[in-house]
């Protein structure tokens, strides 16, 4: 009985990882909504479960693939593979309403553009005074304090090695947790009253799920206007990631 | 046809890495430059083209749509398959860059936003009673 449903799981490799994700996905939003009551978004939590079982997987096989090394989930190497990772990515482009992005006016490009290049700075600082003194990982560690998927995407771009992705990614999932956590807390400080307000906010916090969730907690009306410049957050960081920062800390080193 | 979206995202796709592997090219490297956010801005440009002329049904959308709202559990799968355990020997790395990158934006947008003009008092008042 067990060898069949082994036999079947291996043999449907992308079809097994849809069902434990979904899983994983299931049991972060229960987690979301009954311990944290909503405030630190299921995404995030699904996300560090990732994490915890690639730990668990990397334990269990010795590889430097995660849980995608055991046979049984050799599917989830397929599903959170680089095509279908940037495949998805782009598609939610599609999201973004040109209209509504161009009355965020030149103050939501700025907070934008300022998002991008402070925390890269900040991430290449820490990563040199810790060791990672070549320009790959200094970039990708950088990258991943932009926002969790433009750390993997810069790092895949460069070349750089999983332990430094992993670390960029953790990175940039520490972020978004905070900041879904402390902007409700700091909405004061942060002025964030405004359609105007939420918009820098969402260019300088970066990461969608965190700039959403942070929002939420803070003002609903808001989150529309902080996600629209959080959303070519993205976009931007994969753009500058890999070409012109890469040069810029290329040319320091 | 539901395909058609998944097809012009996917020619998105195709053309922003063969773009952004030029680029590379003529930049003088190996990799792939920025062919991600290239996809993205194509996809942006195509969709509001095909929205002037009236060629994107909302069935052709939800091919497109199925895969953004996808984009969370690819990224779960992601976090799963990543050297995780070598990760961990440089855990203070990751803390330090996010708190660092989080306060020092914190700062930022309360001192942007400080700089905003008051909004008049019309407007401020009906917003006032909105609430």
């Amino acid at each position: 009985m067990g060898e069949i449903f082994e036999k079947a799981a291996r043999e449907n490799g992308l079809v097994t990882a849809f069902a434990i994700v979904g899983f994983v996905v299931l049991v972060s939003g229960v987690i979301s909504r009954r311990l944290t009551f909503g405030r630190v978004q299921g995404s995030a939590i699904a996300i560090l479960i990732g994490l915890a079982l690639a730990y668990v997987g990397g334990r269990l096989s010795g590889g430097t693939k995660g849980l995608a090394d055991l046979a049984l989930f050799s599917g989830i190497g397929l599903m959170g593979g680089n095509m279908l990772r940037d495949f998805a990515i782009v598609a939610t482009a599609f999201e973004v309403q040109p209209e509504e992005a161009r009355r965020a006016g030149w103050i939501g490009a700025i907070a934008l553009l300022l998002g991008t290049v402070v925390p890269f700075i900040v991430g290449v600082g820490v990563a040199r005074a810790f060791g990672y003194s070549d320009a790959v990982s200094m970039t990708t560690i950088g990258a991943g304090a932009i926002t969790y998927i433009v750390g993997p995407v810069t790092g895949a771009a460069i070349g750089a090695s999983s332990d430094v992705m992993a670390l960029s990614i953790a990175t940039g999932v520490i972020k978004a947790i905070l900041v879904m956590v402390a902007t409700p807390m700091a909405a004061k400080f942060l002025r964030l009253k405004t359609p105007r307000s939420a918009m820098v906010f969402g260019g300088l916090a970066g990461t969608v799920s965190g700039v959403s969730a942070g929002l939420a907690a803070t003002n609903r009306e808001l989150v529309p206007y902080g996600a629209l410049v959080a959303t070519f957050h993205t976009g931007l960081g994969c753009l500058l990631g890999p070409s012109v920062l890469y040069f810029i800390v290329r040319a320091l080193t | 046809m539901i395909i058609y979206g998944t097809a012009l995202l996917a020619v998105c796709h195709l053309v922003g890495i063969v773009l952004g592997d030029l680029l590379g090219a003529a930049l003088g490297m190996k990799t792939n430059v920025g062919g991600v956010g290239i996809a993205m801005l194509l996809l942006i440009v195509a969709r509001v083209y095909l929205h002037k002329s009236g060629r994107l049904c909302a069935t052709s959308e939800r091919g497109v749509h199925y895969w953004g709202a996808i984009y969370i559990p690819v990224v779960v799968a992601m976090a799963m398959q990543q050297n995780v355990v070598a990760a961990l020997r440089g855990g203070p790395v990751a803390l330090l860059a996010a708190i660092g990158s989080v306060v020092l934006c914190g700062a930022l947008v309360s001192f942007i936003n400080r700089m905003e003009p008051q909004p008049p008092e019309t407007a401020a008042g009906a917003k006032d009673n909105e609430e």
